[in-house]
């Protein structure tokens, strides 16, 4: 393919470059079938668990609200199936933890009447920019790029802050994932639509997509699309890991740097950025009153008979994901929720698909270990990969020391877990694992000191 | 003849190490620290192993806190023990509360043939972070982790893994009950508790809050929160939260009636002669003892 | 469940495959080119010296590893053999077996092991051992053999200064820079090495070509090299300016001696090397520096090795205040 016909941007600092291995890439996304029973966690989203609406034993349909959001950082959720709740309890789910959710026996597929299921397309758009939020609100919509941070929140400015461009992440720098490139080639107008519905709430004029040129069909297609959309460009940008990551992204497409974690945050610099799959879950609940109970799951791997692109109901077990798409392959050694950079390893298949499950990765079991840890040979290779500018064998060491206040001043909180430093490291060292756990760590001991 | 470069090399010499031991001298003088000889004297009366178990950095520091307090009621030095507070208490002419023995005890038996493994866990070998990525690699979300994060901080050399079973043993004679380990378990599965007379302690040996039939299926000897213990027990020392049997050390007679009513054996009993072979859970005691024998003998 | 029970780690669960081997096999790899024009200078006594220390760094490695350490035995990693590449090519071709061995020993047990092996020592190992060898056998370390030695029929006069000697004897005599560049080779000669030095100093463009290779493959960066050598010139060059009747001039100095081979191979040591661009342009600006002031006011007519190991202990410091650029600070 010709990846030469656009001029590429990317951001400068750190970073890495690894295979594609997009081998979905080409599977249309199809219709999963109805799941025998659901598991539908209370928690799928950065915050408060939802508060339960609906007890054991009660009917619900297709789309109907059965958690409320508890609280303004929190998210409703709602029945993807139709049928009786027969129990609820702990269920392990993709962070390896047993969390609360709904055990939904599924009978049928009764929709609530206020959804619209008709295939045309929704273009004009008769909300105000509140009635918008609301709706996003109302429809449980979360960061579907994987953070799940709700989404009505983030198109609230807060006081004191201007918007000035929404930024459209369908970078998916992620290897192996391609459920977001689908989405943009199957539904590339609703997108469209539901960046207009975005930027009619945030009351602004600019949108700017971030499309990797890996995938050249799809920033064809948007190209095209746009003519008819004013105010939305399509900027192409070089494969690079993690330009997927907020900070990168905004950095790549309008040059600023956002301030570091835990206070910096995308609008300080007039940005608000949403990932394309939460624009076309937008566009569903603002055109179509169709919350969010259904997502575009990838299901690859390189021993996997058909790596496909499903549209899952969530709560369905990830065992079904894979059983349509072949079978779980002889000698799997791991199953990742989420693509190899950042995703999650599974410890059984039976946990359910959430908001935030972007992808189902299997590994064979020869890449499934790590190699023996070496001493660092202090190659640096894990500082110029960094895209934050820190020094992961510093922090990892500190880590290991206890030395936390020294780690506080080497700014371990700003790291945003991308793993490139480990992706990097000749000596197989698990920097980020040292890292996460001297980050949380760090994190814990400012609130209490906060607190004090 | 010598010749003058040499004579005034050590002429001049001579003239720095006077003038610096003069200032030396002085600034010795400026500085002088006072402080009380009996700081020293405690110092000398601890075993100086720096554990940090009393709760000061260093044994320094507890020294000075001794001198400086007016009773010694809140300060102890686990590891020196009695005698050790004793002599603290001569040299301070202050009284000292004796305090009960105590040792660090494993609340979980989830062995490799006890407890299955549900997941290989690969990623980095120390318990703090392995608890941070995962319920860990079985069933049970409670129980040791088997990384060995106690046997790191250990100052006594009193812990080590047992390779067969996974998990962390305590050597009795060396235990001082610092209490570093039971902070330093993120999974919470180590307890101080009483020594007992010739070491003879009764237990619940696990930290399974989960529903009786879960518990059982993760591991073979969960507490399972049948109530069968706390019934049995004459001396109301047995209570039972979340499904998890607890025994209170200072209710407890060690009469032993509550382990053979245990269904899973979670109960343990440690350093009592072997029962009459007539009795059901004999084997399971019996097995538990051998191992803590050996234990001691390592 | 299904079958065996699955792994679990955290992210991420793809490499990028890069290992302390394929670094270090690439460097000797860069070094290789070096190594042939040597062998075609100063003949076959070079691959018999050259293998003698890289024999000598592995059996240490190895010894030291098994038995007195009892770790586990990773001699063949690759950095006992660049180690012992690169103290040869720090060593005159005509130094005996037994000292080409304490080298080695020097290397491998004191400046690499007794640190704790590879990644934890300060100094270069190569460096230190070089040094070594040449404080306490000067003799024998300051006798260059003339290039193409190997070829002539009569013992006599195979021996002879290198330039840097030349350059330093000279002007020490008081001669003129006019006087003394007369008996010095060309810049030609420089470059390809035709020589008389040690044996992995002499062809300059041999040692750029691997360093090329090295940046290709990313192996090292280019801030340590490039600053290193731009100092240099720099620096000599100002001084050759003020007065050209008494310095050689900048070129002269980037070309000869081990300034090259310092740039890109050792003050590149990764272990001993700063960890941010910042600190490594830092470093090897001072190194460039110390090597100038070393060569022109010195006792010694060579200074790179010197100018390597001071920075080296200055590494830590670096580290400590050079930090990179923290993103949206």
């Amino acid at each position: 393919m010709n990846q030469k016909k656009f001029k590429s941007q990317t951001f400068p600092q750190g970073g890495v470059h690894s295979a594609d291995l997009k081998l979905s890439a080409d599977q249309p996304i199809q219709p999963l079938g109805l799941p025998q029973t659901v598991a539908i966690p209370l928690s799928q989203h950065i915050g408060k668990p939802a508060a339960a609406l609906v007890a054991v034993g009660e009917s619900v349909k297709v789309g109907q609200l059965i958690a409320k959001a508890d609280g303004f950082i929190s998210a409703n959720i709602h029945s993807s199936v139709s049928g009786k709740v027969i129990k609820i309890e702990d269920v392990m789910d993709q962070t390896g933890y047993k969390k609360k959710a709904f055990v939904i026996q599924v009978e049928g597929d009764e929709w609530t009447a206020t959804i619209d299921r008709s295939p045309e397309i929704k273009r004009g758009i008769a909300f105000s920019a509140d009635e918008i939020r609301a709706k996003v609100m109302q429809a449980g919509i979360v960061g579907l790029g994987g953070a799940t941070f709700p989404s009505h929140v983030k198109l609230a400015v807060p006081e004191g802050k201007t918007a000035k461009c929404l930024l459209i992440n369908g970078v998916e720098c992620e290897p192996f994932l391609t459920s977001d490139h689908r989405l943009m080639l199957e539904h590339g107008e609703q997108i469209l639509i539901g960046v207009q519905i975005a930027l009619k709430a945030l009351g602004i004029e600019r949108a700017m997509v971030g499309i990797e040129d890996n995938k050249p069909d799809a920033i064809e297609h948007l190209k095209d699309l746009t003519k008819n959309y004013k105010g939305i460009e399509i900027h192409p940008l070089k494969v690079w890991y993690p330009q997927g990551g907020e900070r990168q992204l905004v950095k790549a497409l309008m040059n600023k740097e956002i301030p570091p974690p835990p206070k910096g945050l995308p609008i300080d610099v007039g940005a608000i950025v949403l990932n394309v799959a939460t624009c076309f879950a937008i566009y569903e609940a603002v055109q179509k009153n169709k919350p969010l109970f259904e997502r575009v799951v990838t299901v690859t791997g390189s021993n996997l008979k058909k790596p496909s692109n499903f549209l899952v109901r969530i709560g369905t077990p990830i065992q079904q994901l894979i059983d349509v798409s072949g079978g779980i392959p002889e000698g799997t050694g791991k199953i990742l929720s989420g693509g190899p950079m950042m995703g999650k390893t599974l410890l059984t298949t039976d946990s359910p698909v959430t908001k935030g499950t972007g992808g189902i990765v299997l590994f064979d079991e020869t890449q499934s270990h790590r190699k023996e840890m070496l001493d660092c040979i202090r190659c640096a290779k894990c500082v110029s990969v960094c895209p934050l500018g820190l020094e992961p064998y510093l922090l990892m060491a500190m880590t290991d020391k206890n030395m936390l206040d020294r780690a506080e001043e080497e700014r371990i909180t700003n790291c945003c877990e991308c793993a490139c430093c480990v992706f990097a490291c000749p000596a197989n060292r698990p920097l980020l694992d040292y890292i996460r756990y001297g980050k949380t760590t760090v994190l814990q001991r400012m609130r209490s000191r906060q607190q004090k | 003849m010598m010749s003058p470069t040499l004579i005034y090399t050590i002429l001049v010499l001579c003239a720095i190490g006077v003038i610096s031991a003069v200032i030396l001298f002085f600034v010795a003088q400026k500085f002088k620290v006072v402080e009380d000889p009996r700081v020293d004297e405690v110092e000398q009366a601890l075993p100086s192993v720096n554990c940090g178990g009393c709760g000061f950095p260093g044994c320094r520091a507890f020294a000075e806190a001794c001198v400086k307090a007016e009773t010694l009621d809140a300060l102890y030095c686990t590891p020196g023990g009695n005698e050790c507070m004793a002599e603290v208490a001569r040299i301070l002419g202050k009284a000292v509360v004796e305090q009960e023995a105590r040792i660090a005890v494993l609340l979980c038996n989830g062995t490799c043939e006890n407890r299955p493994k549900t997941a290989r866990y690969d990623g980095a070998k120390t318990c703090a972070i392995a608890a941070s990525t995962s319920s860990g690699d079985t069933a049970c979300f409670y129980g040791c982790l088997g990384l060995a994060d106690c046997v790191t901080v250990c100052p006594f050399d009193a812990i080590h893994m047992d390779q067969l079973s996974g998990l962390p043993l305590v050597i009795e004679e060396k235990c001082t009950a610092c209490g570093k380990c039971v902070t330093a378990c993120p999974k919470y599965v180590l307890e101080l508790r009483k020594k007992g007379p010739k070491g003879r302690r009764v237990y619940v040996s696990c930290m399974n809050k989960d529903k009786g039939a879960v518990a059982r299926k993760a591991c073979n000897v969960a507490c399972i929160g049948c109530n069968k213990c706390v019934k049995e027990c004459p001396f109301e020392a047995i209570t039972l939260e979340n499904n998890l049997a607890y025994i209170h050390s200072d209710k407890c007679r060690l009469c032993r009636k509550c382990a053979p009513v245990c269904p899973t054996g979670a109960i343990q009993e440690t350093n009592f002669p072997a029962r009459k072979p007539k009795e059901e859970s004999a084997t399971v005691t019996a097995v538990n003892e051998n191992k803590d024998n050996e234990s001691e003998k390592i | 469940m299904n079958q065996k029970p699955l792994t679990v780690s955290l992210s991420p669960h793809l490499y990028s495959g890069l290992s302390i081997e394929k670094s270090m096999y690439g460097v000797i790899l860069a070094l290789l080119p070096a190594l042939a024009v040597s062998v075609y200078v100063f003949g076959l006594g070079v691959l018999y010296l050259t293998g003698i220390a890289v024999a000598s760094c592995i059996a240490f490695e190895f010894a030291i590893q098994k038995y007195l350490l009892k770790v586990p035995v990773r001699a063949l990693d690759g950095s006992a053999i660049l180690t012992g590449l690169l103290l040869a090519f720090n060593l005159p071709v005509n130094l005996p077996w037994w000292m080409v061995i304490i080298g080695s020993f020097v290397a491998i047990a004191i400046a690499k092991m007794s640190f704790g092996g590879l990644g934890n020592n300060i100094f270069n190992p190569a460096l230190i051992a070089r040094v070594f060898l040449l404080i306490s056998f000067p003799v024998a370390m300051t006798t260059w053999p003339k290039a193409f030695a190997y070829r002539l029929a009569s013992v006599d006069g195979r021996t002879a200064a290198t330039p840097l000697m030349l350059l330093k004897e000279g002007l020490l005599n008081g001669q003129t820079m006019a006087e003394i560049s007369a008996k010095l080779p060309d810049y030609g000669q420089l470059l390809l090495g035709l020589i008389g030095g040690c044996i992995g100093e002499v062809s300059a463009a041999a040692l750029i070509l691997g360093g090329l290779y090295l940046l290709w493959k990313k192996i090292i960066s280019w801030h340590i090299p490039v600053s290193m050598v731009a100092t240099v010139f720099a620096f000599s060059g100002i001084l050759w300016l003020v007065d050209p009747a008494k310095y050689a001039s900048p070129l002269f100095h980037i070309l000869s001696g081990g300034v090259m081979l310092g740039a890109i191979y050792m003050a590149t040591d990764y272990v001993s090397s700063p960890m941010t661009r910042k600190g490594m342009l830092i470093y090897g600006c001072l190194i460039g520096a110390l090597t100038v002031i070393i060569r022109v006011f010195g006792a010694y007519p060579e200074g790179v090795s010197f100018a390597i190991l001071i920075m080296n202990a200055f590494v830590p410091l670096i580290n400590r205040y050079c930090k990179p650029h923290r993103f949206g600070e």
